[in-house]
């Protein structure tokens, strides 16, 4: 969709006076059918992921394999040098099954560190950061979004958006200040 | 103040008209503030010119820093002979202050990730500042490992990198747990610290007047835009990483106990170590959290974000554990006596009546067990300069404690023809010293650079954050003017 001036649209949006009536409004957009749109706010909004349809992160599956990889790295690490490598009697303990509760602090604190590092990338991959710029920080009001804005917006690449009923339906919401925010 | 609107009966009216909520909360932000507010007053601290005050500490702690790093220098280009170490006194002033400073990290990593998830929802105001200062002690910290062992520049056999000799580090050895659980402690609570810290940047990029900020907060805020569907993965990720860091901080200063408790040295050899170790770096942890906390307070005027309800909450935090301390000091004598060892029955005799006799009875008795206790009392614990004056005392007594425990076990061993003193030389003074500038010029240059007080954090509980929030009648009332809150 283009602009009377060429403009290629992202998507419309408006502002919202609190966190209640943005979830209020989120609600009636899941239940109109909207597949490409998100809420913005300064804070995550409790019960915000259902009033948008959306389910549980699966964020922690990829925590899960970075635990797995931390803790076979520890073992292949710890044993590789210990066993095969450079086998060394201290204390007069050699190398044996009685001795494996030594190797748990560094297993447990690579499983960790692993699991962290995971968690760190993971949320930033996931929700497609770093990057420069997005078409949402075209509208000036938008700066206030890390304050104390309120703001939604539909996705012209949504299959049920018109420049019409989607304009309507945020009004209806009580949305203001609505905007055609433009590609670049 | 600021023409905010207050009010006193409002909660009184509160409790009797309201069904639901038959015990009014006493807020968590008074004075009904706004988000605005928050980010005003909190940016505030980052935008505004630095004030003169700023300056002349920064001054001071920098010229501090630079004399330890003097020390440190010429110790290593000198020698361990530098310190008053000797035979049999091998470990002093070094790892006194190492796990002096790895404990006080211990604080931050509790109100970050064990707090939050026990859902108490007062950590939001101190979590940053408590995490930044983790950060800072744990560097402090690392310096000392580091240099103790003398050639410095041998420091990379503790990695276990594949090398011509063949040789490997032993992995069996608790000095080497101990690099790695440092190591990882640091790394995993700078991802978890910078994860929190991408919200606030993002709030300092848009407020940005100057092209430079703009482009430096731009950068490191990643082009967050507070979208609901990233917040969705952004709160997992915080969850996990509170819920990794959780158990790796006790097993932070467990392992740095093991340094001690694996050994056969009378008072070292002890089971009840971890558990005692992570009691005591949570209780010396938050004295130096409010040490920090408190003129920070008061010179940026956060009174309504860090109230006397959170002081009395940390107060609180610190009876508990410091009575913890007590009862481990306690059973230590106990021990010492029951067990019938005659090396350990003097280890203590010789810690209460022996040279370092006021270490003990100042530092362990007064500091540690005694000046904690005033807390008790409710007027102590919402007093500001008695709240200050425990923490001063905690903080001295953490650092006696450890050297009692590292020089009290080491000087006088089981064969009195090897039995020495430990006296400290201008160099090791000055190195600790020196940690304090470090630590401090870092933690400066952190509430100059970036929000001290987790922006989006606070936001949440605000009572407008709440998505059904004027929903039900009578659950929210609006504020009459005139008056003071509770607190």
């Amino acid at each position: 969709m283009k602009t009377p001036y060429g403009h290629n649209v992202y998507a419309i949006a408006a502002e919202y006076r609190s966190a209640a009536a943005l979830y209020e409004a989120a609600k009636r957009v899941r239940d109109a059918g909207f597949k490409r749109w998100d809420v913005f706010s300064p804070f995550p909004i409790h019960g915000m992921d259902e009033a948008m349809g959306l389910g549980k992160s699966w964020l922690s599956a990829v925590v899960l394999v970075g635990g797995i990889t931390g803790l076979l790295t520890a073992l292949i690490l710890e044993w590789g040098p210990s066993w095969i490598l450079y086998p060394l009697i201290v204390h007069g303990k050699p190398f044996t099954w009685r001795v494996v509760p030594a190797f748990f602090p560094i297993i447990f604190e690579l499983t960790i560190l692993f699991s962290s590092f995971a968690a760190f990338f993971a949320w930033q991959i996931m929700n497609g950061l770093p990057r420069w710029n997005h078409p949402m920080f075209n509208w000036n009001r938008f700066a206030r979004v890390t304050n104390d804005g309120f703001f939604l917006a539909i996705e012209a690449r949504d299959p049920r958006f018109s420049e019409k009923e989607t304009q309507s339906l945020l009004e209806e919401t009580g949305g203001e200040h609505i905007t055609i925010i433009h590609e670049e | 103040m600021d023409g905010a609107t207050t009010a006193p009966e409002v909660i009184a009216e509160e409790a009797s008209t309201s069904v639901e909520r038959p015990l009014a909360r006493v807020p968590l932000v008074l004075n009904r503030r706004s988000f605005a507010w928050v980010t005003e007053r909190i940016s505030a601290a980052v935008e505004n010119r630095a004030p003169k005050w700023w300056w002349i500490a920064f001054a001071c702690t920098v010229a501090l820093a630079g004399i330890g790093l003097f020390c440190i220098g010429y110790q290593i280009s000198t020698g361990v002979g530098t310190w008053g170490l000797n035979s049999p006194v091998g470990w002093a002033w070094d790892i006194t202050n190492f796990v002096f400073w790895i404990g006080i990290g211990h604080a931050g990593t509790l109100i970050s990730a064990i707090l939050y998830l026990l859902r108490q929802k007062w950590r939001t105001s101190i979590n940053r500042s408590a995490e930044a200062m983790t950060l800072f002690a744990v560097i402090c910290a690392a310096i000392f490992p580091g240099i103790h062992v003398g050639r410095v520049w041998m420091a990379w056999y503790l990695a276990p990198l594949p090398n011509n000799y063949g040789i490997w580090p032993n992995f069996r050895s608790p000095l080497l747990w101990d690099v790695f659980a440092v190591s990882t402690y640091f790394t995993v609570s700078v991802l978890f610290w910078y994860t929190g810290l991408v919200p606030d940047l993002g709030t300092l990029r848009d407020r940005a007047t100057s092209k430079v900020r703009k482009f430096l907060y731009g950068v490191f805020a990643l082009g967050w835009r507070g979208s609901n569907r990233h917040w969705r993965h952004y709160e997992m990720a915080y969850l996990l990483l509170a819920g990794l860091s959780t158990p790796l901080v006790l097993s932070v200063h467990s392992v740095v106990s093991f340094d001690f408790a694996t050994s056969i040295l009378p008072t070292w050899h002890t089971t009840i170590f971890p558990p005692y170790f992570v009691a005591g770096a949570i209780f010396g942890g938050f004295a130096m959290v409010l040490t920090l906390m408190l003129p920070a307070r008061a010179l940026f005027k956060l009174h309504d974000i860090i109230t006397l309800q959170h002081i009395d909450k940390m107060a609180k935090i610190i009876l508990l554990t410091g009575s913890m301390v007590g009862y481990a000091y306690a059973m230590e004598f106990f021990i010492a006596w029951y067990s019938g060892n005659q090396y350990e029955r003097f280890a203590f005799w010789n810690r209460i009546l022996g040279p370092y006799w006021w270490y003990w009875w100042v530092g362990m008795l007064f500091c540690n067990c005694l000046s904690p206790q005033l807390f008790w009392n409710r007027w102590c614990r919402r007093n500001v300069f008695v709240v200050y004056f425990v923490c001063m005392c905690v903080n001295a007594g953490m650092w006696f404690e450890r050297f009692i425990i590292i020089v009290g076990g080491l000087h006088r061993d089981f064969l009195p023809s090897s039995w020495g003193l430990f006296i400290p030389t201008w160099v090791d003074m000055w190195t600790f010293a020196g940690t304090f500038g470090i630590f401090l010029s870092l933690f400066l240059l952190f509430i100059r650079f970036l929000p001290l007080i987790a922006m989006s954090e606070v936001k949440i509980v605000l009572p407008e954050a709440d998505p059904h929030y004027g929903a039900t009648p009578g659950e929210h009332h609006p504020v009459a003017a005139g008056g003071k809150e509770r607190t």
